[in-house]
């Protein structure tokens, strides 16, 4: 499977992340080379396998339902880039 | 005193020989003297390292103490200290000043330790080398001999085992997710562990890839490792991954011996092209441990070669996820935009290094819709297999050695062409991040230039005494006292 | 009679499946610590994890757990022992972490089923696909500033149960019918308040439409329907514009819509080129949720009795009417104040008490079941004094008005205004002797055979007792006289 330069920007907008048409090819170069060579997995034979998800296996365990934080405003707001009063605030939204 | 040992200068500090903050002081001028050439940390806390080390004095002289009270480490900048910027070596996190303390931080604090300041390491975690930092290259201490060529440090936690190395810390907290202990530890000359998946909280530190980041020391000897893993390591609820285990002592672990030990070789790790005195070096490692009384036993890891192409699925599905919260909005950097996905674009591009953003880019792609099972279940059917060769492996041994990694450390600059010639620098350390084990990387020798080489010993899960009883073991044998030439003296 | 749609080709049938997203009755978050509470301040309820700071771990909530498995027995659905979070990723302003911890791949609840009752009495089967957890979004302010969008973050990491039913709903009313059920449902297991107007139920409405006989065509999404109301008339303006495309011979385009209530009409969302690549997978900071089936019987156990058993159930303890029961059984309030009403009583004239002029009083007076001044046991005891022939059934009717008012005991009231039924024969006789002497001429007329004249005489013998006599012993005194 190999990456063309629209797969790249598509992926670059999935991604969020703006590429201009040299990032573009230099990505698509790169890409490509490590997608080939992932491709050896293809030697692999996975029949009858279960995928592993995680790196621990047992389960999860369950905490109890109570209110532990406290009010935090001021500590969650402390390093926005931009805010209003108890307001986080980002270019506006028109939907 | 700068050769002093952790497990040395904490009992000089117990025995009121040497004060915390004379330990602090001396450190903190090393600091400022050879950080400058070395850019292992990104940021110094002076003030704050003398306040631990003041409070240190304070319960010493109450005839109290941790584990760890006084002494001077580094802590890579990927674990959130509270007050203190953690940058995680990115732009996107250049101004970020955590209100919390990651459980190990916090764990080490309360165990008396005393912080130094923030370790380089590459951004997020991406790297092997510490090229990419966003706050510069860090350069190893170690020299080729008759060369003056700059070398790396390893990566990803480069910082902390350059730091270590070079004597501007006594030991330095980092984190593993597909050899980024180990490999550093090796290519600096000293030891490090990455312990089982789970012994060590993940909480507070900066994620890369969740299923596979790890926290563990490098340190200059191995019963350092052992003290420090100490109390880093348990149980914490904030964590849904920590493993609910009792933490035993390692350091004791490491005195036992190997004596009826099943030592194993993966034959699959004698790879075509190996450099001869890496191969030479593992031969070397092998007879130590018969001569102390082990048993070498031939093992079989059938997919650990498909290990590295695994990681490069998994890994980066996880971090493009894992960092998609580095958006502009609650902290971090943020570069304008007309709107909200303007502003999304610009800040991510802005903030995030090329190595991060491939990455990003592989995990966005193979997580997509019509390639997650050609890429991600695939990889994951894979990784139970890897997991499952190491399961039948020790139904025989009860550890495995190979080398740490293919090469000694190299060339600032090196290796750079492209980034699959990078990656296999984790060839043998990231089979076991996929499989969840502990690993411990020990200094063992020198290859022809002069340079360290590492052997690594792998474990069962929440095995790690073994483990550290097989690195004790040939630590004594190897007998390594070669020094980098940078490093503070006195 | 089938519900259809007349077009100019023809009938059409409509087919809809509801998303329902009900937010989970906890006091935290899904997998955060902070309060789940509606309406604190902004950013009030926001911890670290919530607000997706660097390192944070999500932990997850077993009353949340509990809830989603209480209400997947609720509705007869499999409970899986087994299942997983997985990420659904996008970017939003709201959306923290960048993803959404939902699931995908393995819920916790499977296949069930939830009988609805229609207008005309029938009953309607409809299948529920899936039930599972998930965290809810923070909310965007658009309207605060003219170039910025405000973010608030409390409701970031609220626990959500989305419960998906199968493609069974064939009209607006069986689509009305079923999330009035499936709100009932829920508010009798106490999983969530059904609160629609505060966000803590909504729906989202896939609608497609056919010919008869056919296989099921393209249906489009209609986002975020906050009441029943407009979710009844979102299938049928959204059916009709369907029609008008098929019949235009157009095609009708998959996609996700708004339903404008003032407009009565749907409307396509600004489309976002790249919203559904979610790029799924497992969550790798959470492990499988494995539960035992003893946890599940334990929760089976302590469920409360469900409106469908308690609907049967008082039709055969007290002998209502389905229908009746129905009514009485609409809110877990009524039923527990009806059930606290009948007991050791008449059944029959409780139930009609309360259908009756309770709850006439309650929408007179704008109050609820919890707020009436007149308690269960106040009418209970207006319903005894009935029965024990204190007070007739005329003066009932008063005395009740008097506790609507005043919430007084109804006992007092009797006291207080005198209104004890009189069974004294004396009195009554004294009484009847004096209307026959005041109305000689219509003794005389009914004597000569006016007989439907009886029924002025009572009148005029209970005016002049001030309404109090004894229905019965009036009657007797009269006919004794007038024999």
């Amino acid at each position: 499977m190999s990456l063309d330069p629209a797969a790249i920007r598509r992926i670059a907008r999935l991604a969020r992340i703006r590429v201009d048409d040299a990032q573009v090819q230099q990505m698509q170069g790169e890409l490509n080379t490590i997608l080939g060579w992932i491709d050896q997995l293809n030697e692999v034979d996975v029949t009858g396998i279960e995928p592993l998800t995680g790196g621990a296996t047992m389960a999860m365990r369950l905490r109890e339902d109570a209110v532990t934080v406290p009010d935090l405003t001021e500590a969650v707001l402390s390093n926005a880039p931009d805010r209003d009063g108890p307001f986080y605030t980002v270019p506006k939204v028109v939907e | 005193m700068f050769e002093l040992s952790l497990a040395e200068a904490r009992a000089a500090l117990r025995a009121r020989k040497l004060s915390a903050r004379e330990l602090t002081t001396a450190y903190l001028g090393a600091v400022e003297q050879l950080n400058p050439q070395l850019n292992a940390y990104i940021t110094t806390t002076p003030e704050l390292a003398l306040t631990h080390a003041d409070a240190a004095d304070a319960s010493l002289a109450r005839g109290e103490h941790g584990a760890l009270t006084g002494i001077p480490l580094a802590i890579k900048d990927l674990f959130a200290t509270k007050g203190v910027r953690t940058t995680a070596a990115s732009k996107i996190l250049a101004p970020f000043i955590p209100p919390y303390e990651s459980t190990v931080t916090a764990n080490l604090l309360r165990d008396g330790a005393v912080f130094l300041g923030k370790a380089n390491l590459d951004e997020f975690a991406m790297g092997s080398s510490n090229m990419t930092s966003a706050f510069g290259a860090v350069t190893n201490p170690w020299k080729r001999a008759g060369s003056n060529t700059p070398l790396v440090p390893g990566g990803s936690s480069g910082g902390s085992a350059a730091a270590v190395a070079a004597r501007i810390a006594l030991g330095a907290t980092a984190t593993d997710t597909g050899g980024s202990i180990r490999q550093p530890a090796a290519f600096c000359g000293i030891a490090g562990i990455k312990p089982t998946y789970g012994r060590c909280s993940r909480w507070g530190v900066v994620a890369f890839a969740s299923s596979l980041d790890q926290a563990g020391p490098v340190a200059r000897t191995v019963e350092d490792c052992a003290i420090l893993l100490g109390s880093m390591a348990g149980f914490d609820a904030k964590d849904s991954t920590s493993a609910d285990i009792a933490v035993p002592d390692f350091a004791a672990a490491c005195a036992r011996g190997v004596k009826g030990l099943r030592i194993g070789v993966p034959k699959e790790y004698r790879m075509d092209g190996m450099a001869p005195e890496i191969d030479a070096l593992w031969q070397q490692g092998l007879a130590w441990l018969r001569d102390a009384g082990a048993t070498i036993v031939d093992v079989s890891l059938p997919h650990t070669k498909y290990g590295l192409a695994t990681y490069y699925i998994v890994a980066p599905a996880e971090a493009s996820s894992n960092l998609a919260r580095y958006d502009g909005v609650r902290y971090g950097a943020r570069s304008p935009g007309r709107d909200l996905i303007e502003m999304y674009e610009n800040t991510r591009a802005d903030g995030f290094g090329a190595e991060v953003k491939r990455r990003i880019m592989i995990g966005t792609y193979v997580l997509s819709a019509g390639y997650y099972d050609a890429y991600y279940l695939k990889a994951q059917k894979v990784r139970a297999l890897i997991l499952r060769d190491f399961t039948e492996a020790f139904e025989k041994v009860d550890a495995l050695l190979t080398p740490t990694a293919p090469s000694a450390a190299f060339g600032q600059g090196e290796k750079m062409d492209d980034p699959v010639t990078m990656y296999l620098n984790d060839i043998f350390t990231v089979p076991v991040n996929m499989a969840g084990l502990p690993g411990l990387s020990v200094p063992a020798g020198l290859d022809a230039a002069g340079l360290p080489l590492g052997l690594q010993i792998i474990g069962r899960p929440f095995d790690e005494e073994t483990v550290f009883a097989v690195g004790a073991a040939i630590e004594r044998a190897a007998g390594f006292t070669a020094r980098p030439s940078i490093r503070a003296e006195g | 009679m089938a519900y259809t749609l007349e077009g100019e080709t023809g009938s059409w049938e409509v087919v809809c499946g509801l998303e329902v997203h009900a937010q989970v009755i906890s006091k935290s978050k899904l997998f955060s610590g902070a309060s789940a509470e509606y309406g604190a301040e902004p950013n009030s309820q926001v911890s670290l994890v919530d607000a997706a700071f660097p390192g944070m771990l999500p932990v997850i909530n077993r009353e949340c757990v509990a809830q989603a498995v209480r209400t997947g027995l609720g509705l007869n659905a499999q409970i899986n022992l087994w299942s997983r979070f997985d990420r659904k990723n996008y970017f939003y302003a709201d959306l923290p972490q960048g993803y959404q911890i939902s699931q995908f791949a393995h819920p916790v609840v499977g296949e069930g089923k939830v009988e609805v009752t229609l207008p005309d009495g029938s009953t309607k089967e409809i299948g529920i696909t899936r039930l599972h957890l998930e965290q809810d979004a923070g909310k965007s302010l658009h309207d605060q500033d003219p170039t910025k969008s405000f973010i608030d973050l409390n409701r970031s990491g609220v626990a959500l149960m989305e419960i998906v039913s199968e493609p069974d709903i064939r009209s607006p009313e069986e689509a009305g019918a079923y999330l009035t059920k499936l709100r009932q449902i829920l508010r009798y297991l106490g999983t969530c308040d059904g609160n629609m107007d505060e966000g803590s139920m909504r729906a989202d409405v896939n609608v497609s439409v056919r010919k008869a006989g056919e296989a099921f065509r393209t249906r489009c999404e209609i986002k975020n329907v906050n009441s029943i109301r407009f979710v009844m008339q979102a299938v049928e303006a959204e059916a009709k514009r369907q029609i008008g495309i098929w019949e235009a011979g157009g095609e009708v385009v998959q996609e996700t819509r708004l339903f404008d209530p003032s407009k009565n009409e749907t409307r396509s969302m600004r489309s976002k080129e790249d919203a559904h690549d979610y790029r799924y997978f497992p969550d790798p900071d959470l492990l499988p949720l494995v539960l035992t089936q003893d946890f599940v019987d334990g929760l089976k156990t302590h469920l409360p009795e469900l409106p469908d058993a308690k609907t049967a159930r008082f039709v055969r303890e007290y002998g209502l009417s389905a229908y009746d029961a129905r009514i009485l059984v609409m809110e877990q309030a009524t039923a527990d104040f009806y059930e606290t009403l009948a007991k050791g009583r008449d059944a029959k004239m409780a139930a009609n008490w309360m259908m009756g002029d309770f709850f006439a009083a309650l929408n007179r007076t704008s109050t609820t079941i919890e707020t009436s001044p007149v308690s269960a046991a106040n009418l209970g005891a207006l319903i005894d004094l009935i029965a024990d022939n204190t007070i007739n059934g005329r003066i009932a009717k008063e005395v009740f008005e008097a506790m609507v008012e005043t919430g007084d005991h109804p006992a007092d009231i009797v006291e207080k205004k005198g209104l004890r039924q009189v069974t004294d024969t004396g009195a009554i006789d004294a009484a009847v002797g004096a209307v026959l002497t005041a109305n000689a001429d219509k003794v005389a007329q009914y004597k000569a055979g006016q007989e439907k004249l009886f029924g002025f005489f009572v009148g005029q013998v209970m005016k002049a007792m001030a309404g109090k006599g004894n229905p019965a012993l009036v009657n007797e005194a009269l006919k004794k006289k007038l024999a």
